[in-house]
């Protein structure tokens, strides 16, 4: 093997380990940190079933978004649903020997990357032009959308102009990291540019905020249920807290008449 | 600082969204306050030695405290949807006013002290230090967030600004750096019972005074029974609907409700404060406390019902927090919780607010109005923002919408709605929530009101709308003052209860012997 294939090779397990360890304990942090009120946001959901629903249509749909701003949501959901089915195209690198057959689905959307770069450019524009967001971004908002641009338009590159590289060494790279069969990786620089800014995405990805994948999920202002009248919510320290100062305040309560 | 010149805003004929205008809210913020009214509190009385290291320290504790913190301090992606949303923005223009810029006040702090891109990369991801000029960012702007959680509602993530600025005030307040206006309310509050420091005497001569006016006025003896044990209603309302306006003529409609229904109820000396300012300056334990007075009350004064008045945050704490933090609701699995849910009737929810309570004798035809009386207005509702966005009513979906816009065209006739994009889950707050509604803070009160003012002006235009309704003491308070700065009526803002007080007819107790002869009658054939 090349000396650039095993630096890739090595990069790819210790972005993958950074993002794993990463985000397992960022998620922990968040299972383990307990919402002590009952906060949902209206328009509440007054069951599971319906903060399901609430849920499935934040992720899918970016409702609450879609109700703040047509153009935000428009430029991100395109990048969005771009990028998810770029990712699911990428599964046959990955696959070792004949992809199965449900994968085949998504072949044709080889223009999703075209809805991702959009997007971005679109997300872009908005932080460089609208002068309210243009206050709240930092370099690394900056940073972040350029990165990701960078990642769509060199695939995007390699897809539909004549630098395609040798997608059969690719397949063989990639389902080898998988399989632990480290192969040789094509070393045109349009591929080394994507992959290499995939590797730094994924290390990224639990420090940044990206965090916002996870975080939604636990965001309590959207995933409670409305009822508290019917069914005592109470954390841990609250009980706790409760418990040893029951008797305490009890006693001194009232006595101040 | 309070006597700062400053111009009221010109109200367009849509809301723009402003350009933006650094600075323009700069200042000291409300004011602080001193050793006497911090201390009984528990926080410092001046801004302590090594504030800075306490003030990491606290905010190290929340965030394992409180999960909305932790995550809406990470998952904010800066994509600006909020970014239009505060209606103190867009009267002010002070891009600090922006919820996520107000966020990152605290979230820069955060992310140096916190975050690993932070320590060590802080120019790249906006990391700040904690210093003076940023505590005084804190306090300012901080101190213009009405917690009314709108930007809540449009984040993709439901990120709460309100939850941050709760956050921000309790670190503020754990350094010795704390509002006046909210820390002196609450010393009062856990102590003598209510806001304004009333004892049970004056509270007394004005629960009499009322009924000798209301009995001179139709001739019938409506009583508003304090300290009567073994009442069925225990009553919480907000400690100005005993004296201020218009929320006083809120009272005495809830008392003709109750009167027509016939049922027994009372208020409490002890507890005479629905408003809990402890969810303001974020402080769980001294909202608690405030709360469990409340409990008391209804344990001593053995009552099988708890219901709250019209008061916005009121609202907020009674239905989403009073089962937490004492137990009033139900599902209770421990001790002090079981005994109180014993006691209180299973049958109605606890606690009730008194739109569900006046909603479901009118869908049980058990009142009767002359619509009439209120012919001269037309009316339009603002949805406070506690309790649009942060509870329920009746226990249907949007309840908290519905019901309080069915009690009030059940007794008037002329009913509209502002824009739609301004009320319900959208409303615009009045511009005085959270421990704004200070003197001292008039300038931002005046100018994060624009927005509902002009949604106001509108119907005003179109629809000759008269009357303004609010089930919100603050709300209220917020609205006399600042509609005259509009051009518009400062009596035009009244309770609901109000509405219903002018239609009820009241039976007169001869008319009330002929019914039930006329019953027993009906019986006897
Ligand atoms: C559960 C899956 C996900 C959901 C529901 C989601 C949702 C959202 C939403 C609602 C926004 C705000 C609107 C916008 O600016 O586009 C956003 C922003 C963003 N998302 Fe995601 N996202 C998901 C996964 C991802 C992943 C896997 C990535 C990256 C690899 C990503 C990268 C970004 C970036 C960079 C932004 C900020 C865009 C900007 O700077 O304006 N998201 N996401
Ligand atoms: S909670 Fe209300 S006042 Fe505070 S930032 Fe959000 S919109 Fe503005
Ligand atoms: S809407 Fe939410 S995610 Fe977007 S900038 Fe505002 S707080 Fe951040």
């Amino acid at each position: 093997m090349s000396a650039i294939s095993t630096l890739f090779t090595a990069l790819f397990y210790i972005s993958l380990v950074i993002f794993l360890v990463g985000m397992a304990r960022k998620i922990y942090q968040y299972w383990i940190t307990p919402a002590p009120l009952k906060i949902p946001t209206a328009p509440t959901p007054l069951t599971q079933t319906g903060v399901v629903m609430r849920m499935a249509r934040e992720v899918v749909l970016f409702e609450s978004l879609f109700k703040a701003n047509k153009w935000t949501w428009l430029f991100g959901w395109l990048f969005h649903l771009g990028l998810l089915l770029v990712l699911i195209r990428h599964v046959r690198y990955f696959w070792p020997g004949d992809l199965p057959e449900i994968f085949l689905l998504v072949q044709p959307f080889k223009y999703a990357a075209f809805a991702m770069v959009i997007g971005l450019i679109g997300l872009m524009g908005r932080r460089i032009f609208v002068e309210r967001i243009r206050y709240i971004s930092a370099p690394s908002d900056y940073l972040m959308l350029i990165m990701l641009l960078v990642i769509g338009v060199s695939g995007a590159v390699m897809t539909f102009t004549t630098n395609h590289t040798d997608i059969i060494m690719v397949k063989e790279f990639a389902s080898g990291l998988i399989t632990f069969n480290w192969a040789d990786l094509p070393t045109e620089v349009y591929f080394l540019v994507h992959l290499f800014l995939v590797f730094v995405l994924m290390a990224i990805f639990p420090i940044s905020k990206l965090l916002h994948v996870p975080g939604m999920f636990f965001s309590p202002t959207r995933n409670q249920v409305d009822n508290a009248r019917k069914k005592r919510h109470i954390s841990p320290w609250a009980l706790k807290q409760e418990q040893e100062h029951a008797v305490k305040l009890e006693q001194t309560l009232g006595k101040d008449e | 600082m309070a006597a700062k010149e400053f111009d009221i805003p010109v109200l367009p004929t849509y809301i723009e969204i402003p350009k933006i205008n650094e600075g323009a809210m700069e200042g000291d913020g409300p004011f602080k306050a001193s050793k006497e009214f911090q201390n009984p509190l528990g926080f410092p009385g001046e801004k302590v030695d090594n504030w800075q290291e306490v003030a990491i320290a606290k905010m190290g504790e929340l965030k394992s405290k409180y999960r909305s913190v932790q995550v809406f301090l990470d998952s904010c992606v800066k994509c600006g949807a909020c970014t239009d949303k505060c209606h103190y923005f867009l009267g002010s223009s002070d891009p600090k006013n922006m919820p996520v810029a107000r966020q990152d006040l605290f979230r820069s702090v955060y992310r140096r002290h916190f975050t690993f891109a932070g320590k060590h990369f802080p120019k790249l991801v906006g990391a700040k230090e904690l210093d003076d000029k940023m505590l005084d960012d804190w306090y300012n702007y901080f101190h213009q967030c009405s917690q009314c959680r709108r930007c809540s509602v449009f984040c993709p993530y439901g990120i709460d600004t309100a939850e941050i600025s709760m956050a921000a005030r309790e670190v503020l307040d754990a350094v010795g750096v704390g509002q006046k206006y909210c820390n002196q309310i609450l010393g009062k509050a856990i102590t003598i019972g209510n806001n304004l420091g009333l004892p049970e005497p004056a509270l007394r001569d004005t629960l009499l005074d009322l009924e000798e006016e209301i009995e001179e006025e139709t001739g019938v003896a409506i009583k508003y029974p304090l300290d009567v044990k073994g009442a069925e209603i225990l009553l919480i309302t907000p400690s100005a609907d005993f004296f201020a306006e218009p929320h006083i003529d809120g009272l005495i409609g809830y008392g003709k409700v109750f009167h027509q229904d016939g049922v027994s109820w009372t208020m409490s000396s002890y507890a005479s404060e629905g408003a809990n300012f402890g969810m303001f300056i974020g402080s769980y334990d001294i909202m608690r406390k405030a709360a469990l007075r409340i409990r008391k009350a209804a344990l001593d004064l053995e009552v099988s019902r708890v219901m709250v008045g019209e008061c916005g945050h009121a609202w907020r704490v009674a239905y989403s927090f009073w089962n937490t933090l004492t137990g009033v609701g139900a599902g209770a699995t421990d001790e002090f919780g079981l005994k109180l849910q014993n006691q209180l009737d299973s049958r109605y929810p606890q606690p009730q607010h008194i739109i569900e309570y006046t909603h479901d004798l009118i869908q049980r035809d058990k009142l009767k109005f002359d619509k009439s009386a209120n012919d001269d207005r037309t009316v339009t509702f603002h949805d406070s923002c506690n309790v649009a966005r942060a509870t329920n009513m009746g226990g249907i979906p949007n309840g908290q919408f519905i019901l309080p816009r069915e009690v009030i065209k059940a007794v008037c006739n002329n009913y509209v709605d502002m824009e739609r994009t301004t009320i319900k889950e959208s409303t615009f707050c009045c511009g005085g929530g959270a421990g704004i509604l200070t003197d001292d803070l008039m300038e931002i009160r005046i100018k994060g009101a624009m927005p509902r003012m002009q949604a106001l002006k509108e119907v005003e235009k179109t629809d000759g709308v008269n009357t303004l309704v609010a089930i919100c003491a603050i709300c209220k308070s917020q609205f006399s003052k600042v509609l005259p700065k509009f051009d518009f009526d400062p009596y035009m803002i009244v309770s609901a209860h109000q509405l219903v007080s002018e239609a009820i007819v009241i039976d007169k107790p001869q008319t009330d012997d002929s019914e039930a002869e006329v019953a027993e009658e009906s019986v006897a054939e």
